[in-house]
């Protein structure tokens, strides 16, 4: 980049500056509205935007702790937030974890290698993955209960069944991963393969280090992805202790039992864990790739 | 020890040991008699030491976990749903043929002239035994202590107990009826063996009485009502049990009905009707999703990839966020703030000017909600994406083309956008797709209303597909899993055909041929 910078150059910086934060708030009003929903006491609209009283008690009642109000009401919590939170944590690491055990080779495989039917297959993983668990619903429903028959652990009701449900979505990521191989110059493995390594030392020392911030991104996209995922786990979860947040939370804004204010503390609660994940995950998605790969 | 002469046995080991546990998993599948799934099984297992042993089928060691993924957790349920699709599953065909004998075979009835008895349920530890006292001769029985729940039939034996004897004096007073009510399904379950050799059941919350089944099987599948006479034959057409006269005995059983489920799809006017409409705003809402959030993604990544623009990780982060909450959540909250009569946003659009919009009750301004709170909710997965795929792009063409003095917009038309294309058009696709089928953002936020007027069939004016075929399958008493499977192979169909002449258009082909 040029290192002189002109008059036009800084007002450009600050326009996208204002541009940036006219957006964000535009984009975080729902964040900022419903952090003063959880503050304000009761679970209905007050009128102010801005709470006037400050009440903790839609935040202890998601954290599971009963509430004395000021008139000597105890409120207990309507709901177990946490352990629904701890569901959808476990269900979702492993279904992220296992979806890139799966398919990371195959990806590999369909970027690099060439065998029969090769456009076929790919082409129909990409129809594939069109059909949506819930078109499925019933069909996964009748499965489940048939392999609990067997293996109760992965039947109806078990959180190994929805693991094993949700490693459905491996198809997108397949075509994320393969993705990005194609966008990893060959040269680079020929360099390798020159050297003497055999072709799973190349795939493994050499394209699979280059490949971390794509993992990362898949990683981070099968988790957001299973955390969120509604319809097969209503279908599949039947017990209170073994709801998920996604199936449990819209308990909280039944027509008869409107509870406004205590959904707001626990969906703030809930996003967080899947904040730091990914702010864990970012550090890989934005280090720089290819670029010096090539260059060195 | 040298580490490559061991290779050899860590193999053959790590074979012996996988060629064990896959022999006692087929072993036990076969236990449980299904042969037919123990050989798939055993098929599987065998293709599986073949591929990662085999140097022939090395590409395969690569494929195998994925293809293994897809056809077990994506293919699998959506064979089984089309094969749903011909048989007409549903809540009045939900059993099995097999089962649905049973349950008839179950039934009971109590014959002219057979005792009947008083019962009481009395606690006895954390167990609980049945006294009988017979209404003819007042002979008092007590059985043994069982427990309760039960869920299938248990057989207990009964022993006469004389009045005054220890045992019946010991016993704990009845449970009120209130309580034998709660157990009256596993009660139901319980047959007392008298010691007379006697079979009674339960024939209402205060009586024991014998009981004899009311339908035998005869040798050619018929069933003889053991009552009235009657021969019940299963009609593999109906999915039922039906008297000679067709008359149909519940419950019935799944059958293959072939293509009924497909006619009725084509020919009911309660499904062509506002099938058209809702198939055209399935296109639109998700055509214009992938627009708004192309647009809005990529200008975000571009613009955030920008090494002059201080602060892009503070940007980043907080533009993140949307995707960072879960979308559940997301969709619940704006369901609430654009809530017409409580909703914050009314609130702001009143004060400010005075508005009070139908977010909720005009079909228009429902759609444009919709669209709203989608791009909200998607632009982040694009930006995602193309901030990943800007980082692909070397920078020595930027740098070529700041020499060449081609100023933001050329780089971003010039460069950025045809080299991103690319690997973003399949993306582009699925997430077409995503949204053609996003369920959950329209079952959480408007449920698919404002209705329609004058449908038989629920249905509403920002119903997608799948929720159409949902409020069909699982609003309707009549739960149609049958015609839902059928519904839901269409959608398919008609899926798979958009995105293969995506594929042709775009010339993806093509690009895989290289």
């Amino acid at each position: 980049m040029a290192m002189v910078t002109g008059t036009s150059g800084r007002v450009r910086v600050i326009a996208a500056h204002i541009f940036m934060v006219a957006f964000l708030a535009l984009i975080l009003f729902p964040f900022l509205m419903i952090i003063s929903i959880s503050l304000r006491p009761g679970n209905f609209a007050s009128g102010s935007l801005i709470p006037t009283e400050i009440s903790f008690e839609h935040w202890a009642l998601a954290l599971g702790i009963p509430y004395e109000l000021p008139d000597g009401r105890v409120l207990q919590p309507p709901f177990p937030v946490l352990l629904w939170l701890w569901n959808s944590v476990k269900v979702a690491f492993w279904t992220a974890f296992l979806i890139l055990v799966l398919s990371t080779t195959s990806a590999y495989a369909f970027a690099r290698m060439h065998f029969f039917g090769k456009r076929t297959i790919l082409n129909s993983i990409l129809i594939l993955q069109m059909f949506p668990a819930v078109l499925a619903l019933v069909a996964i429903y009748a499965i489940f209960e048939t392999i609990g028959h067997y293996i109760p652990w992965l039947g109806i009701n078990s959180h190994g069944g929805l693991i094993l449900a949700y490693l459905g979505g491996i198809a997108l990521h397949v075509w994320t991963i393969k993705g990005y191989f194609d966008s990893i110059p060959k040269e680079i493995e020929d360099a390798a393969r020159v050297d003497g390594a055999t072709p799973f030392q190349t795939f493994r020392y050499v394209t699979l280090p280059m490949a971390v911030p794509i993992l990362a991104v898949v990683f981070v996209l099968a988790f957001v992805m299973a955390i969120i995922e509604y319809p097969v786990a209503s279908v599949l979860m039947q017990t209170t202790d073994q709801l998920t947040l996604a199936v449990g939370s819209r308990f909280y804004l039944q027509e008869q039992r409107y509870l406004w204010g205590n959904f707001a503390a626990a969906a703030i609660l809930s996003g967080l864990p899947i904040t730091i994940v990914f702010l864990i995950a970012q550090r890989w998605i934005v280090s720089g790739l290819t670029a010096g790969g090539v260059k060195g | 020890m040298n580490k490559e002469a061991l290779k050899p046995y860590i193999k053959w080991g790590v074979l012996s040991l996988f060629s064990l546990c896959a022999l006692y998993v087929v072993m036990v599948i076969h236990m449980t008699g299904r042969p037919v799934l123990a050989v798939l099984v055993m098929t599987g297992f065998f293709l599986t030491a073949y591929i990662y042993t085999s140097a022939k089928a090395y590409t395969f060691r690569y494929l195998f976990p994925g293809l293994v993924g897809m056809g077990l957790f994506v293919v699998l349920p959506l064979a089984y749903t089309i094969n749903m699709s011909f048989t007409n599953y549903s809540s009045t065909n939900l059993l099995t043929f097999q089962r649905a004998t049973n349950y008839l075979l179950d039934e009971t009835y109590r014959p002219a002239g057979g005792d009947s008895y008083r019962f009481t349920l009395h606690p006895a530890g954390d167990d609980y035994r049945i006294q009988l006292v017979s209404d003819g001769s007042g002979a008092h029985y007590l059985t043994e202590p069982f427990a309760l729940p039960v869920d299938q039939t248990v057989y207990l034996d009964a022993a006469a107990v004389q009045v005054g004897e220890a045992a019946l004096e010991s016993l704990d007073s009845a449970l009120p009826v209130r309580e034998v009510i709660q157990h009256r399904n596993s009660l139901q379950e319980v047959v007392v063996q008298l010691p007379s050799g006697a079979e009674v059941g339960m024939a209402g919350l205060r009586e024991f009485a014998t009981v004899l089944p009311l339908f035998k099987a005869e040798d050619d599948g018929a069933l003889v009502n053991q009552v009235t006479g009657e021969v019940l034959r299963p009609n593999f057409e109906s999915g039922f049990y039906e008297t000679e006269a067709g008359e149909r005995v519940p419950p019935g059983f799944r059958v293959q009905v072939g293509l009924n489920n497909y006619e009725r799809i084509v020919n009911d006017p309660a499904f062509q009707g506002p099938f058209v409409r809702i198939f055209g705003w399935t296109v639109a809402f998700a055509g214009l999703t992938v627009l708004f959030t192309l647009i809005v993604g990529l200008g975000l990544a571009v613009l955030l990839s920008w090494e002059k623009l201080n602060y892009r990780g503070v940007y980043r982060l907080l533009l993140f966020l949307p995707y960072a909450v879960p979308g559940f959540i997301s969709i619940l909250v704006f369901r609430g703030l654009f809530n017409e009569n409580f909703g914050e946003i009314n609130l702001i659009l009143d004060s400010l000017f005075g508005l009070r919009v139908s977010w909720f009750s005009d079909p228009a301004l429902a759609k444009t909600m919709i669209l709203i709170v989608n791009t909200w909710l998607g632009y982040p997965y694009i930006m995602i994406l193309c901030m990943g795929l800007l980082k692909a792009i070397p920078n020595d063409l930027y740098e070529a083309s700041s020499l060449a003095g081609v100023g933001p917009l050329g780089n971003l038309f010039k460069i950025t956008a045809p080299l991103v294309m690319k690997p973003l058009l399949p993306l582009l696709i699925a997430s077409f797709a995503f949204n053609f089928n996003n369920f959950v953002l329209i079952a959480l936020l408007t449920g698919g209303r404002p209705d329609f007027i004058g449908t038989t069939v629920p249905s509403g004016t920002t119903d997608i597909l799948v929720t159409y075929t949902y409020r069909i399958a699982f609003e309707d008493a009549g739960r149609d899993f049958g015609l839902a499977a059928a519904i839901s192979a269409v959608i398919f169909i008609m899926v798979a055909i958009m995105s293969f002449i995506n594929l042709r258009v775009m010339k993806v082909d093509r690009v895989e041929a290289r």
